[in-house]
């Protein structure tokens, strides 16, 4: 009886391997993740208060009176203790919180990441003003490189050891090698100032004109994937280099498959996994981490602000910040870990 | 008329010829084996008929045609459309040589399409027909789930399929049955025998078990080092070997019909008394039993068989006497002193590090034990290395200076080393070709003799742990089924596992294979 029990188990488990269990996988997943993107703001909170500086002074100015400081200080609250100091900020993001700015009363709804000290202005509009511009750059450059890297990475494996594809390797390696800054500058100054098929990039809402925002970010996402997608072409490479010399390569080509379907079809497919597992890192990363591109190309993203903030000690825009590159990195790795499952059906999520 | 004719075939890589000017031909729906040990050259020719070797290297001359095509002049089209359409190929490990990724109906599907015009929907028909035509059952919802949700005789069955589904003239058998357990590899040659009745086609079944070739094809060739030592009848060949090769190859495959010599009653005390030995691995609701409430007693000076087929709890109850594991539930008690065990394991490559000397491996348990005194361990281990019949002065050569049986010897030195009262062996000898196995068996039981140590021989061919041991016990699922002297068991097995074991064990002899063939087919069901 016991025999029977243990046999029959595995069968019901193994019909849909990937995805058995899948609330129960997002469930924890999200409590992992709200502890990460907790332990991200406490370690924010921490630096800013063990690095020197008197934030009060940098945000009132070098020419304010010590009498002005004080007040400043007093306003932002920044004579609380530390620990006071965070229990509010995580509560605002819960209750929502009041400021007084002085000469009035500002209500911050929740979710409230606070104001920013500089401007006054409230964090979660400053963010919800700059995640398109980086989301639209993240997204926009994650399809062309992947497009172009996997692209490469097939052809590199397929023409491997001949002339062309060192010639591949080459480019793609040289892709890598140039900062963005010369990447996107040569591309602009000939392709928008001498050729000017394309407008000098200025960033339009994908809401007001689709059409203008995809050609104002075409330069910016080119010169992005340019750099990652020499990355991706090796791991492909890779990957199916690996996957050509396992068994069941061998299996179809004895079975007279083409060099391109057992390429295409059973070598690419086993290259897939690290492929997303890389994507969705850099996928992530890409929101706190577009600066240069941001800066270069004049988008007013979230890399751009964060960098101005942290020059100004603007602590609740950094915080805000940060936090919300955390999440995309948990997501993203969160998404990709549900596409391994879908892609290799052995996986099983835990 | 011909389906393969083969005239002085030669592969050679780099340096070694693997292949040496070897001739053979195969009509039309007959069966041939190809019969060698590791190093034989008989996957090389399988490989050859193919054309794989094409693009890789390997030199190959000599003319070969196969189903109307000559492989050497054909262009590498031709060859594709040769390739799984007229000449279909099953290979060993079917878990690997199938794609995980895709559905295995659709691979079948995906083969058949390449042949044919067939579309779509055809194709996966004619696919979901060859895994019925096989034996699976159910076979239009198991042709969508993925190799790895198939069994191990399932996924061999799914790889014949895919050979049958252009209704090939000629099936090329490498190693079809190696690494499936007795029971399914009789279930699939038996199901290869029937498909060769129904469809006329040809076999080529290359195998490094004599009892498998005895089983399946009509003639055979002997292969030693790339040549043809022997070939002729099935028959005659294993009746009356010509040569003394072929003489020395059926010699040592261990039979379990052979008489076994005498061996003197147990007197040692008792070593080891397990009681209700059990073993869980996995918490909750994904727990499961590998060893459920096995009780032994083990005497010095006796060897122990413990056999069973892949998952039966062997290897697990044997860490568990060991000390590597601790059970779940039950006691492991021992007489008034603790007896000293070691373990020597399956693989001999794996178990040794690569990156050290052979001599420092061997030493490591004595080091273990205190000993510290570089010219005393040299010694020592010199003395080990005789005693298993290697030269003392291979104390620092690497591991992969030696062939496997001179490892598994290495490894067996080392088990000795610490002088153990018992010694565990995991399927010590079942990486090894039949002439060497027979060698470290002789060694094993030399070995025991002299020091008078208790033996645990854990493995999962039935006619290798009788020649060993003194008394066996037959594990199923975690139980011990039947335990009792090598006699009992063998001679008179009284539980129905036993006797369906041991049913399906290869016979040399061909004409019982086919008496036992038919019995088989009234008495189990297709899969």
């Amino acid at each position: 009886m016991s025999t029977l029990t243990l046999r029959r188990r595995p069968l019901v488990l193994r019909r849909l391997p990937g995805l058995q269990g899948l609330g129960g996988f997002l469930l924890r997943r999200m409590v992992s993740a709200v502890a990460t993107l907790l332990a991200i703001t406490v370690i924010v909170y921490a630096v800013f208060y063990i690095v020197p500086g008197n934030v009060a002074q940098i945000t009132c100015g070098e020419r304010c009176s010590p009498a002005q400081v004080h007040q400043v200080a007093a306003q932002l609250h920044l004579d609380d203790p530390v620990y006071q100091r965070y229990w509010d900020f995580l509560r605002g993001i819960v209750a929502g919180r009041s400021f007084s700015t002085g000469t009035s009363i500002e209500h911050c709804a929740a979710p409230c990441l606070g104001l920013s000290y500089r401007s006054d202005q409230q964090v979660t509009e400053l963010i919800t003003a700059k995640l398109p511009v980086t989301g639209s750059l993240a997204l926009g450059s994650l399809v062309i490189y992947l497009l172009l890297g996997v692209g490469t990475g097939l052809l590199a494996a397929w023409r491997r050891g001949r002339v062309s594809e060192r010639l591949l390797t080459g480019l793609t390696l040289a892709g890598t090698a140039t900062p963005v800054f010369v990447i996107g500058l040569l591309l602009m100054i000939v392709v928008c100032g001498q050729l000017q098929w394309l407008p000098f990039p200025q960033y339009v809402p994908l809401t007001e004109d689709p059409e203008q925002w995809a050609w104002n970010l075409l330069l910016p996402w080119t010169s992005l994937a340019l750099i990652e997608a020499a990355k991706y072409a090796r791991v492909t490479r890779a990957a199916i280099l690996e996957t050509l010399a396992e068994d069941h390569v061998r299996t179809f080509r004895a079975y007279g498959l083409s060099e391109r379907s057992v390429l295409g079809r059973h070598a690419l497919r086993g290259a897939l996994a690290p492929v997303i597992a890389l994507a969705a890192n850099d996928f992530g990363s890409m929101f706190g981490g577009a600066v240069l591109t941001e800066t270069l190309f004049g988008l007013p993203g979230i890399g751009q602000a964060l960098v101005s903030a942290v020059n100004v000690a603007d602590l609740p825009v950094v915080v805000g910040m940060v936090l919300v590159t955390g999440f995309f990195v948990v997501l993203a790795n969160l998404v990709a870990d549900v596409l391994y499952a879908v892609a290799d059906r052995r996986v099983v999520l835990v | 008329m011909s389906l393969v004719e083969v005239h002085g075939l030669t592969v050679e890589y780099d340096t070694t010829r693997a292949v040496d000017d070897l001739s053979f031909s195969l009509n039309k729906g007959a069966a041939l084996g190809l019969v060698g040990e590791s190093g034989s050259g008989k996957s090389t020719v399988a490989a050859a008929l193919l054309g794989l070797h094409r693009g890789t290297g390997a030199r190959v001359t000599g003319s070969l045609l196969v189903a109307g095509t000559d492989v050497q002049r054909a262009t590498d089209e031709e060859l594709r459309g040769l390739r799984g359409a007229r000449a279909a190929m099953v290979f060993q490990d079917p878990l690997s040589s199938l794609d995980p990724y895709y559905a295995v109906g659709n691979q079948i599907a995906e083969v058949y399409r390449r042949h044919t015009r067939a579309g779509r929907r055809a194709a996966r028909e004619r696919a979901l027909q060859v895994l019925d035509q096989v034996g699976i059952p159910d076979a239009a919802r198991r042709a969508r789930m993925r190799p790895h949700e198939f069994s191990g005789g399932m996924r061999q069955r799914a790889l014949i399929a895919m050979a049958m589904a252009c209704e090939p003239e000629l099936l090329i058998a490498d190693e079809p049955t190696t690494a499936l357990d007795v029971t399914v590899q009789a279930q699939i040659l038996d199901l290869l025998h029937s498909l060769r009745e129904d469809t006329g086609m040809g076999l080529l079944l290359v195998t490094h078990d004599v009892g498998v070739a005895a089983e399946s094809v009509d003639d055979v060739l002997v292969m030693r080092s790339g040549r043809a030592v022997e070939r002729g009848p099935i028959n005659t060949v294993l009746r009356t070997p010509a040569e003394s090769y072929t003489r020395e190859l059926l010699g040592a495959v261990p039979r379990v019909d052979a008489p076994t010599a005498p061996r003197a009653a147990i007197t040692g005390d008792a070593l080891l008394t397990a009681t209700g030995l059990r073993r869980d691995f996995g918490r909750g609701r994904r727990s499961v039993t590998a060893v459920d409430g096995v009780s032994l007693t083990l005497h010095r000076g006796e060897t122990l068989g413990i056999v069973g087929e892949s998952g039966s709890g062997k290897t697990t109850l044997g860490r568990m006497l060991v000390g590597l594991l601790g059970p779940t539930a039950g006691t492991l008690a021992h007489g008034a002193e603790r007896p000293r065990v070691q373990m020597v394991f399956q693989d001999p490559v794996a178990s040794l590090n690569p990156r050290r000397s052979i001599g420092e491996s061997i030493a490591d348990p004595l080091r273990a034990q205190g000993e510290r005194e570089g010219a005393r361990l040299r010694a020592r281990v010199g003395d080990l290395l005789q005693r298993v019949g290697l030269d003392p002065a291979h104390y620092d050569r690497y591991p992969h200076e030696f062939s496997g049986g001179q490892r598994q010897r290495v490894g067996i030195a080392r088990a000795l080393a610490p002088s153990p009262d018992l010694i565990v062996c995991d399927e010590p000898v079942s990486s090894l070709d039949v002439t060497t196995q027979a060698q470290v068996i002789a060694l094993l039981a030399e070995i025991q003799q002299d020091l008078g140590l208790a033996l645990v021989f854990i493995a999962h061919d039935l006619a290798v742990v009788r020649q060993v041991s003194d008394r066996v016990a037959v594990m199923k699922e975690g139980s011990v089924v039947e335990y009792g002297t090598v006699e009992e068991v063998y001679g008179a097995p009284r539980d129905p596992y036993t006797q369906r074991l041991l049913a399906a064990v290869p016979t040399l002899d061909p004409v019982v294979a086919t008496e036992r063939r038919t019995a088989r087919r009234a008495l189990t069901p297709t899969w």
